[in-house]
C-alpha cells in the first residue's frame, strides 16, 4: 500500500518553486529566508496561477513520477506534467475493450451511479441523526427518495437510463441542500448550479470538485488507466470521462459534506467570497487558502472500506479505487464495487 | 513511491568547520539532512522517511563526513514519535506536518 505523502498547494502569485539539491527552494520576494521541502515527502504538487517552478524542478518531477498540475483560482484543471513512462498499454488496451462492449460496460456504470446515490443518501441521514422536528423529516424523506431511485437502477438496460436515475437522483439530493445546510442565516441553497456558481454553497463546490477531479485524474494516471475513456460518461475530446466516472462515488462523503461541514461550522464567513459582475461568486485568496487547509486536513481521516476490510485515509481511496477497478478491466474479479459507507 | 513512511530519526551533527574543507563538508552534511528531514534548530534534524530512504540516507552522511573530525547522532525514535513534539518559543516557517498552503 502507498503511503500517504503529502501534498503542496502553491497559491501565492509572485512564488516561485526552485530545485535545490533533493529539495524544492519556495522563494517569494515577501517572505524572506529560506523555506526547504524535501522532495521525498512530496507526491504530488498543485500549483494556481501567478506560481513559477524552474525547468529543473518539473524535469526532476517528471523523473521521480510525481505529479505537477495546474489549477485556476476557481478548481478548474488547466494543465498537468506527464513524465517518460505514462500507463500501462496492455491495461488500457482492456479498457479500452471493456468500454466498447455494453456487456461490461453497463454494470460498471450502474455501479458508480449507485455508489453515488447510495453515498449521498448517507449524507442525509448522518445529518439527519444529529437533528430533529421537519429538518429531519425533510432529510429522512429525501433518503428515503434515494433509496427508491437506487432500486430504479436494477432495470435500466442502456447508458441513458443510468444517466436519467442519476439526473432525478441529484435534483432530489440538492433539493434537500436547504435542510443539509441547517438555519445558518449567512448562506442560502438554491439547487445545484455552475459555470459560473451563482452562489457561496454552489462556489465552494465547484472548488472541492475540482480539487477531487485532481486526486481522481492522478490515480487514474498514476494506476495506468486512461483517464478520458469513461463507461458513464460520454467520451469527448478533451473530457476527461472516466476521471468524471470514479468522482461520482466520491462527490457526496469527501466533497459536499466538506462543503456543508465548513459552512455549518463557520469557518467560512461570507467575507471569503466575492461577487463578480456577473453575478458569479469566487472564492478570495483568503478563503482559497483556508479551503485547501481544510481539504488537506480532510484527506487524512480514514474512512471504513468494506472490501478491502481495513481504515483507508480518504486521499488514497481513489488510488485504492483505481486499482479495484483495472483489476476488474484486467479480468481479475466478476464486478467493479464502487466505495461506499454504511 | 511505495513503502510505509514510519522512520522516524532525529539527527545531530557536529562538522569541524575550522578548515575550508571542514566548511563545505559542513554544507555537504546540511544538504544532505535537508533532503531528508526538517531543520529543526540549528544542526538538528527531523526525519520522517521509508526504510528504504534510511538507508539511502546514511550512506550518504558516511560518505561526506571525516570520521576522523566529525560526528553525526542518529536516534532512531519510535515509528510517530516525532508526531508528538513539545515545542517553545519562535515557531518554524514551514510545518511539514500540516497541510502545505502556501
Amino acid at each position: 500500500m502507498t503511503e500517504l505523502l503529502n501534498t503542496l498547494y502553491v497559491q501565492t502569485p509572485g512564488t516561485s518553486l526552485r530545485l535545490d539539491g533533493d529539495t524544492v527552494r519556495i522563494y517569494h520576494p515577501d517572505q524572506p529566508g529560506r523555506h526547504l521541502l524535501p522532495l521525498v515527502r512530496l507526491d504530488h504538487l498543485v500549483l494556481f496561477s501567478g506560481v513559477t517552478p524552474t525547468d529543473d524542478l518539473l524535469l526532476r518531477c517528471a523523473d521521480d513520477g510525481r505529479s505537477v498540475s495546474w489549477l485556476t483560482g476557481s478548481g478548474r484543471f488547466r494543465a498537468g506534467l506527464i513524465g517518460p513512462t505514462h500507463g500501462n498499454p496492455l491495461l488500457r488496451q482492456a479498457q479500452h475493450r471493456a468500454a466498447d462492449s455494453p456487456q461490461r460496460q453497463l454494470p460498471i456504470a450502474v455501479a458508480i451511479v449507485a455508489g453515488k446515490i447510495h453515498n449521498a443518501r448517507q449524507v442525509l441521514l448522518r445529518t439527519a441523526r444529529d437533528t430533529s422536528g421537519p429538518r429531519q423529516t425533510a432529510l429522512r424523506a429525501t433518503a428515503e427518495l434515494l433509496a427508491q431511485r437506487l432500486e430504479l437502477l436494477t432495470t435500466t438496460a442502456s447508458t441513458n437510463e443510468i444517466l436519467g436515475v442519476e439526473g432525478i437522483a441529484a435534483r432530489d439530493y440538492f433539493a434537500a441542500m436547504p435542510y443539509l445546510l441547517g438555519d445558518n442565516t449567512d448562506w442560502k441553497a438554491s439547487g445545484r448550479n455552475k459555470r459560473p456558481p451563482t452562489d457561496p454553497l454552489n462556489c465552494l463546490l465547484s472548488f472541492l470538485y475540482g480539487m477531487l477531479r485532481v486526486a481522481v485524474q492522478g490515480a487514474l494516471e498514476q494506476v495506468g488507466l486512461d483517464p478520458y475513456i469513461g463507461f458513464l460518461h460520454a467520451v469527448r475530446p478533451g473530457k476527461p470521462a472516466l476521471a468524471l466516472d470514479l468522482m461520482e462515488e466520491f462527490r457526496p462523503l469527501l466533497a459536499d459534506r466538506l462543503a456543508l461541514t465548513m459552512l455549518n461550522r463557520r469557518e467560512l464567513t461570507p467575507t471569503d467570497f466575492e461577487e463578480l459582475p456577473n453575478n458569479a461568486y469566487r472564492l478570495t485568496d483568503n478563503g482559497r487558502k483556508t479551503v485547501l487547509a481544510a481539504w488537506q486536513q480532510s484527506r487524512q481521516r480514514e474512512w471504513p472500506h468494506a472490501q478491502l476490510n481495513r481504515q483507508v485515509p480518504a486521499a488514497l481511496l481513489p488510488l485504492v479505487q483505481a486499482r479495484l477497478l483495472a483489476r476488474h478491466l484486467r479480468g481479475d474479479t466478476v464486478a467493479y464495487e464502487p466505495w461506499t459507507v454504511n | 513511491m511505495d513503502g510505509e513512511l514510519n522512520v522516524d530519526l532525529l539527527v545531530t551533527y557536529d562538522v569541524e568547520t575550522v578548515t575550508p574543507q571542514g566548511q563545505r563538508r559542513l554544507r555537504k552534511v546540511a544538504k544532505i539532512c535537508e533532503a531528508y528531514g526538517h531543520r529543526v534548530q540549528k544542526s538538528v534534524f527531523e526525519v520522517v522517511c521509508r526504510d528504504t530512504d534510511k538507508v539511502r540516507f546514511v550512506a550518504a552522511l558516511q560518505d561526506a563526513i571525516d570520521p576522523t573530525q566529525d560526528s553525526i547522532r542518529i536516534y532512531h525514535l519510535p515509528a510517530h514519535a516525532l508526531d508528538d513534539v513539545e515545542h517553545l518559543g519562535k515557531p518554524r516557517p514551514i510545518d511539514p506536518r500540516g497541510p502545505l498552503v502556501i
